[in-house]
């Protein structure tokens, strides 16, 4: 038996959907822990990611530590692929871009009755929000996309053991999902 | 409220619009020309007029909307009183076009594309205005205004300070020379007004279809196809009327030449509609004259009145009964894509300049679905003269396949720009030396869809056979930077796409950021990729040529000048298009931090 | 006996002023596209059902149909701009499908899904387009529009209404509706109007019956658009005006 593919995963502005969805493939994850085992994720509580085969990446870059934790991915990992509709095209986050990000943060922190009294946080430990949402492939170079809002169990078994057998993922239909 | 609900409707206004109409004889198709004289009238097409517009030619007003949004002249909303268009082709910003803007920009406070806060004025950019060997040139209200300087634009800010009618400006403002530097058989032509007609009248229209086709005269608008095979298709296709077009949207960035015809040999241009007209058998011509060329319509119209009266235009011309026929002038009104012959037949028709579907084509399906013979100011002219030599002293001049002579717009680095007349066949190097052009780097000829020419390939020669070209012939020395002339030339296309195809409408579009990106020292070797994938998918999917050739720029000048865009990149695989750090400033100015945690290094 | 072309080796017969597609179709053989509609006059814009003939890409809808054509369609190089002009759609607008009441039913969507398009690929322009939802029964998501004019044409030549067009050149080009004010709810559009129902994306939906069929059940969750496009050629409407082809059918 050949080594086994390290794998890291992590969620920026993502909803964890799509990890819920990795879990989904349910039995068959006894088969792929023979043949990957996971670096950096949610599942190992690994904080930084070391060198990898693959990267999966679910939630688009919202803020300044997303763009940190996708760096530290893209630096990291041989094959960086994004999952889910928030990776690929910025997802329910996204839906701010048109507007300013000042307006919403008046909005959310000073206009409407809320928690901080007035005041936009402006706490160090909290990353700042960028102007806009950006889906991964317009900050990193991006390998592969799974869509899907989240892709199904099946989807992700399909596209992994794709390419972990070598072979160019394809989905067909029926797997391949927008939503 | 929109401010110009307090444009005053009163009955004065009612009956001039009410006169417009009439005098358009309520024809929908008059569409273009009514809201063009309304925007004239008012500097905006006022909301109220648009309803009232729509009643009178029982049209949706949304048409009417849909129609005055497509054309960049016209405006739906207050545009200021004095309306400033910097001409934006390369050859304007090589002269310092920019800056002259910005010093504008500044000295009227206001941003570019702004209208001032009390109305007063706009300042924008607009597609070449057709006057490269004077530029840096501008158009205000519609009016051209040539050779700009620091001194011009002072004078200007003034003038439009103090409220100064634009009557009441300095003649010398609007002066458009001719520069005409080399003639041959077209410009020195001094033909008679009529002379060539009663010729043709006694040899008989068939004759001169033969003859046209025996002199092998080919289209001067660029795609060279042969005017005698298009008039004897248009004069055998079936039809209620047929109609004969003048194709004078002059558009393609660094050509001016048909500028120069309509002002010195305009009876060329309209004995030839009319010798065309008798041979396909139409009653009726149209000449359309791009909206940049305004200040030319009076004078073409005196031209028209004089032939009308001696009985060059009119019912039984030369006194030949059954023989009438009439020209009327159309204007555009800013859009590129007229220039593509049904486009313009789709705007002479009161549309968007949408290109149709092909086939059918124009000599059977043309105007009003009609027979129609589409050809360029330049072509007409040739056409009369080729009939004048006879084929056979015609074809001895150019080459085999291109025969007689062209016109060619220079512009750029050299000492004398202008137009110049040259038999088919002649080398890019021999112009060069003609116009007084040192070390030059590239030649952009036919513009931004034509082929950028590098020194090495300077002994090509214009022409069917080698280089085709509608005449624009912009010169790029030593000191320039190639990239940034592609840029400017993608940012044209981009500007200029109709928005009828997917490929043309997105593909211009995002071909234009990623120039950006690279110009704003974002780009790696993957954005160089996309840019041929994107060419690929423009040039095989596209609806008309503006599509197919919108990456032409890009392409030629990697092929020749790779490292002007390579000097540019990043040595990375991948760059974002934005500024990483830059996207965390307007957090940063709402929480008021700026600790270590607050920037973002672009790469870890 | 009738005139053929060549369609991907396959002999296709056609009736004089068929266009290239409308005789595909007819013979059962697929051709991908998108602002081709059956009933209406081809228009030839999205550029998805361009095939090449004789060596020439042309958009095969409004490509006349003539004997001894060699037309080739279903090969990657075609596919692969296909992919293109479908990531362009993507990029163009706002598609956010988790949240669309036309996702399973979008031809968009489906095409995206037949394709193998996995993501947009280009950067996405993000465009501000609000939405109009000031008529009782009928909403406007403009975030959408793929400029198909498919309700334009159908208002105009079907309805005879003119409730839509299309305004602004190049990529401000955008869709408007007839009234002074600018909103749906000062046009006289109906609930039964052809227009509702001619929208292959979202954009013109009746309120209130968003979301009714499951997902797993809607349809393109059955079956691949390629497939299901030749169940309906050609497509053609019943006594009652209705079009069984067509979403969004109140």
């Amino acid at each position: 038996m050949s080594k086994k593919l390290r794998v890291a995963t992590t969620s920026l502005a993502g909803c964890f959907g799509c990890h819920m969805s990795i879990l989904d493939i349910d039995e068959r994850l006894f088969p792929l822990l023979e043949l990957i085992e996971f670096d950096r994720s949610p599942l190992t509580d690994i904080k930084h990611c070391g060198p990898c085969d693959i990267g999966l990446v679910e939630g688009g870059v919202c803020n300044a530590e997303n763009v940190h934790v996708l760096h530290e991915f893209r630096k990291n990992c041989k094959i960086l692929i994004a999952i889910g509709a928030c990776a690929i095209n910025g997802g329910l986050p996204a839906q701010r871009n048109h507007l300013d990000l000042g307006s919403c943060l008046t909005e959310v922190y000073l206009t409407e009755p809320g928690l901080m009294h007035g005041h936009i946080p402006n706490d160090p430990e909290l990353p700042l929000p960028l102007d806009k949402v950006h889906p991964l492939h317009e900050v990193v170079k991006i390998d592969y996309f799974i869509p899907g809002c989240p892709p199904s169990a099946d989807a992700i078994w399909k596209f992994l053991t794709d390419l972990i057998a070598g072979k160019t993922p394809e989905l067909g239909h029926g797997l391949i999902k927008y939503d | 409220m929109l401010p110009d609900n307090e444009i005053r409707f009163d009955a004065s206004g009612q009956a001039w619009l009410d006169q417009l109409v009439q005098r358009h004889q309520s024809r929908a198709s008059q569409l273009l020309q009514i809201l063009r004289e309304i925007q004239e009238h008012f500097g905006h097409i006022p909301h109220r007029i648009v309803t009232e517009l729509a009643q009178k030619l029982s049209i949706p007003r949304a048409r009417i909307e849909s129609v005055a949004s497509f054309y960049s002249f016209l405006h739906l909303k207050p545009h200021g009183e004095y309306r400033v268009l910097f001409s934006d082709n390369i050859t304007d910003r090589m002269l310092g076009s920019l800056p002259l803007m910005e010093l504008m920009c500044q000295q009227l406070w206001l941003q570019p594309g702004k209208v001032s806060e009390d109305g007063l004025v706009s300042i924008g950019t607009t597609s070449c205005t057709g006057m490269c060997d004077q530029g840096p040139a501008l158009l205000i209200n519609g009016r051209s205004v040539t050779k700009l300087n620091h001194q011009r634009v002072q004078e200007i800010v003034q003038l439009i300070r103090n409220r100064t009618p634009l009557a009441d400006w300095p003649a010398d403002f609007f002066r458009v020379e001719d520069n005409i530097r080399r003639s041959g058989l077209l410009l020195d032509s001094a033909l008679a007004p009529g002379e060539l007609l009663r010729a043709a009248l006694s040899s008989g229209a068939l004759n001169v279809v033969e003859s046209i086709k025996a002199s092998g005269l080919r289209g001067r608008g660029g795609a060279g196809y042969f005017t005698g095979l298009k008039w004897e298709a248009c004069r055998n296709a079936q039809g209620v009327e047929h109609y004969v077009v003048c194709n004078a949207d002059e558009g393609e960035p660094g050509t001016f030449k048909d500028r120069v015809l309509l002002t010195r040999q305009p009876d060329l241009v309209f004995e030839g509609m009319t010798l065309c007209a008798l041979a396909v058998g139409a009653k009726k011509g149209f000449l359309y004259l791009r909206g940049e060329y305004r200040y030319l319509l009076e004078p073409l119209q005196a031209v028209l009145q004089r032939r009308r009266n001696d009985k060059l235009l009119g019912t039984s011309i030369l006194g030949q009964a059954g023989f009438d026929f009439d020209i009327e002038i159309h204007l555009g009104a800013g859009a590129y894509i007229c220039g593509e012959e049904s486009a313009l037949i789709e705007s002479l028709e009161g549309k968007r300049g949408v290109p149709r579907n092909r086939p059918p084509f124009p000599v059977t399906h043309g105007y009003l679905q009609q027979p129609t013979a589409v050809d360029n100011v330049e072509t007409f002219c040739q056409a009369v003269l080729a009939l004048h030599m006879g084929a056979e002293k015609y074809r001895a001049i150019g080459t085999a396949k291109s025969t007689g002579s062209k016109l060619i717009s220079v512009s750029g680095d050299c000492q004398r720009p202008g137009i110049y007349e040259y038999p088919f066949g002649v080398s890019v190097r021999e112009i060069l030396r003609d116009c007084g052009a040192v070390n030059t780097l590239a030649v952009q000829v036919s513009g931004p869809s034509g082929v950028c020419v590098a020194e090495s390939e300077f002994d090509r020669r214009l022409g069917f056979e080698d280089l085709p070209t509608a005449g624009a012939f912009m010169i790029f020395d030593d000191s320039r930077d190639l990239f940034e002339v592609a840029r400017n030339f993608v940012h044209f296309f981009a500007h200029e796409s109709c928005g009828f195809c997917t490929p043309c409408r997105v593909g211009t579009s995002i071909l234009k950021q990623t120039m950006d990106k690279i110009a704003a020292g974002h780009g790696t070797r993957y954005d160089l990729s996309e840019v041929e994938n994107l060419d690929r998918v423009l040039q095989t999917t596209s609806h008309c040529g503006l599509g197919r050739t919108a990456c032409n720029p890009v392409l030629h000048t990697l092929k020749h000048f790779r490292p002007s865009y390579e000097n540019k990149l990043k040595s990375l695989m991948f760059s974002p298009a934005f500024d990483l750090d830059g996207s965390l400033a307007r957090a940063r100015q709402m929480t008021g931090r700026n600790d270590a945690g607050a920037h973002l290094k672009e790469i870890e | 006996m009738k005139e053929t072309f060549l369609l991907d080796g396959s002999t296709i017969p056609f009736e004089p002023g068929q266009t290239v597609i409308q005789a595909a179709l007819a013979a059962g053989h697929y051709i991908p596209h998108l602002c081709y509609h059956p009933e209406f006059k081809p228009h030839g814009s999205c550029k998805l059902c361009t095939v090449k003939i004789n060596g020439r890409t042309v958009a095969s809808c409004t490509m006349p149909a003539e004997a001894g054509l060699q037309v080739e369609s279903e090969i990657e190089e075609l596919n692969a701009l296909r992919r293109s002009l479908v990531q362009m759609l993507f990029a163009e607008g706002n598609h956010f499908c988790p949240s669309c009441e036309k996702s399973g039913n979008c031809l968009l969507q489906a095409l995206g899904y037949d394709l193998e398009v996995h993501a947009t690929g280009f950067r996405h322009l993000y465009p501000d387009r609000p939405l109009d939802a000031s008529h009782p029964d009928i909403l406007l998501d403009f975030n959408r529009c793929i400029l198909c004019e498919l309700c334009v044409r159908a208002s105009s030549e079907v309805d005879g209404k003119n409730v839509f067009a299309l305004s602004g050149r190049g990529i401000t080009k955008h869709l408007i509706v007839n009234a002074e004010s600018g909103k749906l709810s000062d046009t006289n559009i109906s609930l039964t109007d052809k227009a509702m129902q001619v929208c292959p994306v979202g954009v013109i939906l009746p309120k209130r019956v968003g979301f009714s069929v499951p997902i797993g059940e809607r349809r393109y969750d059955q079956r691949p658009i390629s497939a299901q496009a030749l169940d309906d050629a050609p497509r053609q409407t019943d006594a009652g005006g209705n079009c069984a082809a067509c979403e969004g059918t109140p």
